[in-house]
């Protein structure tokens, strides 16, 4: 299907519009926040569906070449659009639709606390900041975009700027952002230097010029800058923070989206900037990746705030993605294309999949938040009785994301065993050892990852609720519960339907290693590999559905005994049953505590003030147990001592003196042109 | 297709009806053993009958989860009957899914389960269901990496094929990589089904807290689903045991004949498993639950070894 560049301009145009309309919308209506809110984040959603539409006309093979000079120096504004650039607009859109459906009404609840403005504003930059990053094709505009989509996320986490908390993640994603910023502009920089080109599209052939070591210096770098944005461990330390310290439809489209830029930034590096590269980069994202998805779920399994679960699970899932790019970039320097592939086909799969599932459990955790005023599950519980459909879909959520059949996340993360397992093929055994490992990591990646929503699910939604907020939560209004069933259904139909999506991966993918990867399909039935292994998750889950009733059925015929009684739950002979009786979210995950003590290094306290007459009467118990953070201990406290030493000592040429600052720029200009001359 | 649609429902009938009899057996051979007389070989027949006879009574704390869990973990088991080759290396739903397939099917099974036993509220079933889960999540490592240790040795990951090319290599048995996957594999199948030195399937005493103190709550029609499918369960670990590690006798083409060999084939390897089982439950005390993750660590590095032996071999 040919499709004309005046069509995917016109859908630009629509995306980009509607943004801008909806920030202009949004601050126009300043005084107004029940407009201002209505058009801010209605407009955004018209812009999220040309999102949708432009990049479905991209991976049709629609084409962008927009380049206006005026807009930007060094440049000017200069657009593209490929497949790969094309699916990224997809998964923003995804995303996007349902939680700006959802913020429409969500927002309602910051009517006369926050500037509703800024919050539309800061919105659609951000969204306008992420689509326009997919699709810049120069350093600038890439650049600028960045950080444009950086400090829009930036504000939009400050909405609630009054807590300390909320200042304190603040300031440390802004830090930690600008220092992957400062990592990135060098490496563009060198890059743009070595290859005496700033327009991106032409760095894949010209990158050959550039020397090895500056190839290496540069890969370091961009992964740097991508790595902390896409939250890898050990980078990942702002991500928890600021992520559930955002509004819920943005912590949604942070976790869901932002982060996966980080991933397109590291899939350009790896497959198409730099060309093939060494085979220990490939190994260092590997290993990166494996760290990141079992350290993510770690701390995702002992977190009792919900929305602080949800991001460090964002941490798993980047590792999850990462695996297949990782797994990727070794096959290609194995020469083992079609295997790079089936990762990157896999790795694709997943990240468009977690742009589904984790803005519609962050849709869920903002609906209970609200309900209940507390994002602590331990003051949750029996929210399935008083909100029974957003548990249903946080439910849904819950099953995606521990990639269980027949939902999506089950075929993603199929899809990458199958092409970890692959690595058979790859003669040296140290690398077959490294995946041997990485499947190892993903194996177990998966099984925590089960807990961990098995903890997040019960703990907040089955048993008896733990306080009385939970007792008089309310159901969500209908415009959030559909938004969050849009995802629901789309969760589903992303895992019995995935023949469609694989083939658009594949020819996605194929641009980018050159060679499509082995993958067959046979009505709906997956086969990877010359019958390697093979899939079919419509069938599984239409057997399931009717072995379900096949057993409902067999029991009536032979006679079972349908009655039942509902009666109070067994507690060996106490009087009556209280929420204090339950199992909490601590307690669920303390085995995992236990085993995997080396990492948490629990503190546990109890202190318990008896009754000055008796030892038999006790008047408080204290107990406290937390667990620590081994990267914040160990190595960002000493490197942010390092830098206060450092910032101390020069102060020294810090005078406060206009006219000293003045003789530092001229010493700057003539050092430089010493050195240009 | 009448003989396909023919073979599903033998494997049906075969995972359906012979597990509680495969349970049976277990228990007697290990009562037994342990010197007392012990139910007959058709006790749990009746134990599944009078449950089904029974009024259920359920906890009023809890929710559809508790009520749907029991069917769809039958469900799920049962499916797992259609995939795995009891007879014959040519399933006729094999195309369903490969042997990853089949271990998310039991964990799906597991985290519906898991869920039921926090829905009551009572303290014995959240205590059951974070524990199982541990075991589920630590023991998920090992699966897979015996996975791979048996798709590096057939070059597939189909449950077929993989019986299929184990059955052609005669020498497969004296390779030191088959039976470290194969000692792996034995020890995760173990936790997986809740038997000693993990769990004790006799007691949801204090000391094994955990598949039995998960299912508490339940009664009635619905425990008889979930024994079931806890017999299905074990039964179709050692199917795959049996059939994976020891391919004697399936039925490489599909005629009468070579289909009776291969059900008395499985019968009796199944049979052997299972002395064995009740052998090592009388032999070995359960494990206190912290002591776990040493014998699961020390499966993973059985299925490791076995990885590494086949990529030397190669």
């Amino acid at each position: 299907m040919a499709l004309s560049e005046a069509m995917t301009l016109n859908l630009l145009l629509l995306t980009l519009g509607g943004f801008g309309a909806g920030a202009a919308g949004a601050v126009l209506a300043a005084r107004c926040p029940h407009v201002s809110r209505l058009a801010g984040h209605a407009c955004a959603l018209i812009g999220a569906v040309g999102a949708l539409a432009l990049g479905a006309a991209g991976l049709a093979g629609g084409t962008l070449d927009v380049m206006i000079p005026a807009l930007l120096p060094i440049g000017g504004l200069s657009l593209g659009m490929d497949r790969l650039s094309a699916f990224f607009v997809l998964v923003i859109a995804v995303a996007a639709i349902p939680s700006t459906a959802y913020a429409i009404t969500y927002t309602r609840a910051y009517e006369g606390k926050s500037s509703l403005a800024g919050m539309g504003l800061g919105f659609n930059a951000f969204l306008a900041g992420m689509v326009l990053v997919v699709l810049a094709r120069n350093v600038l505009t890439f650049l600028v975009m960045w950080e444009a989509m950086s400090l829009a996320s930036y504000f939009l986490v400050m909405t609630e700027a009054e807590h300390r908390d909320t200042q304190h993640a603040g300031w440390i994603y802004l830090v930690m952002t600008h220092a992957g910023f400062a990592c990135l502009l060098v490496g563009f920089l060198i890059m743009a230097h070595g290859t005496d080109t700033m327009n991106l599209s032409e760095w894949h052939a010209a990158s050959a010029t550039l020397s090895g070591p500056m190839r290496h210096a540069v890969f370091v770098l961009l992964a740097l800058g991508f790595g902390a944005k896409a939250g890898v461990v050990p980078l990942h330390v702002w991500l928890p923070k600021a992520h559930p310290a955002a509004p819920s439809h943005v912590s949604a489209m942070m976790s869901g989206v932002m982060i996966k830029l980080g991933v397109y930034g590291l899939i350009r590096i790896g497959f198409d900037w730099l060309g093939v590269g060494a085979s220990w980069w490939g190994g260092a994202i590997l290993v990166v990746a494996a760290v990141s998805a079992v350290l993510g779920v770690l701390y995702a399994l002992v977190e009792s705030d919900l929305k602080c679960l949800l991001a460090y699970s964002s941490v798993e899932n980047i590792g999850i993605i990462l695996l297949g790019v990782g797994a990727g970039m070794l096959f290609q320097s194995y020469h083992l294309d079609t295997l790079a592939s089936l990762a990157l086909v896999a790795s694709l799969y997943h990240t468009v999949n977690h742009a589904m599932f984790k803005p519609l459990l962050f849709m869920g955790a903002g609906a209970v938040v609200h309900a209940t005023g507390t994002r602590n599950i331990e003051e949750m519980g029996g929210l399935i009785k008083r909100m029974p459909q957003t548990a249903a879909y946080f439910l849904v959520g819950s099953v995606a994301i521990a990639a269980l059949p027949p939902f999506n996340g089950f075929i993603s993360e199929w899809l990458m065993f199958q092409s970890l397992l692959l690595s058979f093929q790859i003669s040296a055994t140290g690398t077959n050892l490294l995946f041997a490992l990485s499947i190892a990591a993903l194996a177990l990646t998966s099984g925590l990852a089960a807990a961990c929503f098995v903890k997040a699910f019960g703990i907040t939604f089955l048993a008896l609720p733990r306080s009385e907020r939970a007792e008089q939560a309310r159901e969500a209004p209908w415009m959030m519960r559909g938004a969050m069933g849009l995802s629901a259904v789309a969760c589903l139909a992303l895992g019995v339907a995935p023949v469609g999506i694989v083939r658009l991966l594949n020819t996605t993918v194929a641009d980018l290693t050159g060679a499509q990867a082995d993958v067959h399909f046979n009505w709906n039935v997956i086969v990877a590999n010359d019958a390697f292994a093979v899939v079919s998750p419509l069938w599984i889950a239409v057997a399931l559905v009717s072995l379900c009733a096949l057993v409902v059925t067999a029991l009536r015929i032979i006679g079972a005994n349908a009655a039942w009684r509902a009666y109070e739950t067994w507690g060996c002979g106490r009087a009556l049953q209280t929420s204090r009786f339950e199992y909490t979210a601590t307690a669920f995950a303390n085995p995992f505590k236990r085993v995997f003590g080396l990492l948490y290094r629990p503190v546990k306290e109890l202190d318990i003030q008896f009754h000055p007459e008796s030892r038999m009467f006790v008047e408080t118990i204290a107990y406290r147990n937390e667990t620590r953070s081994i990267f914040e201990d160990a190595l960002y406290g000493p490197m942010s001592k390092l830098i206060q030493r450092g910032a101390q000592r020069a102060r020294i040429v810090q005078s406060g003196n206009v006219h000293l600052y003045l003789l530092y720029i001229f010493m700057a200009l003539v050092v430089l042109l010493a050195l240009a001359g | 297709m009448l003989t396909q649609i023919l073979i599903e429902v033998i494997q049906l009938l075969i995972v359906g009806l012979g597990a509680p009899l495969l349970v049976g057996l277990v228990r007697r051979v290990k009562a037994r053993l342990q010197g007392r007389r012990g139910a007959g070989l058709l006790q749990p027949y009746a134990d599944l009958h009078k449950l089904l006879a029974q009024e259920a009574v359920v906890s009023e704390t809890t929710s559809w989860i508790c009520r749907f869990t029991p069917y769809l973990l039958a469900a799920t088991m049962l499916l797992s009957a259609l995939l795995v080759p009891l007879l014959t290396t040519q399933t006729p739903l094999g195309f369903l899914g490969n042997i990853i397939v089949l271990m998310y099917l039991f964990l799906l099974g597991t985290f519906f389960l898991t869920l039921a036993g926090l829905d009551a509220g009572s303290a014995f079933g959240g205590m059951g269901s974070s524990r199982e889960m541990a075991v589920a999540a630590l023991a998920e490592p090992t699966v897979m990496i015996a996975i791979f240790a048996i798709a590096l040795r057939a070059g597939n990951t189909g449950l077929d094929e993989i019986i299929r090319r184990g059955a052609a290599d005669s020498l497969l048995l004296l390779t030191p990589g088959h039976l470290l996957a194969f000692m792996a594999f034995f020890i995760v199948a173990l936790a997986e089904t809740g038997r000693l030195p993990v769990d004790n399937p006799a007691t949801h005493l204090e000391l094994t807290m955990i598949h039995e103190a998960m299912v508490l709550e339940y009664s009635g029609r619905y425990l008889m689903l979930i024994e079931w499918a806890a017999g299905m369960k074990l039964l179709i670990f050692l199917a795959l045991l049996s059939n994976l590690f020891f391919p004697w006798g399936v039925a490489l083409a599909i005629t009468p004949f070579a289909l009776a060999v291969a059900f008395v084939a499985l019968a009796m390897k199944i049979g052997a498993l299972a002395v064995g089982i009740a052998v090592l439950e009388t032999a070995v005390a359960k494990l206190r639950l912290f002591r776990l993750p040493a014998l699961l660590s020390g499966s993973f590095a059985l299925a490791l070894l076995a990885v590494i032996s086949f990529l030397f071999v190669k």
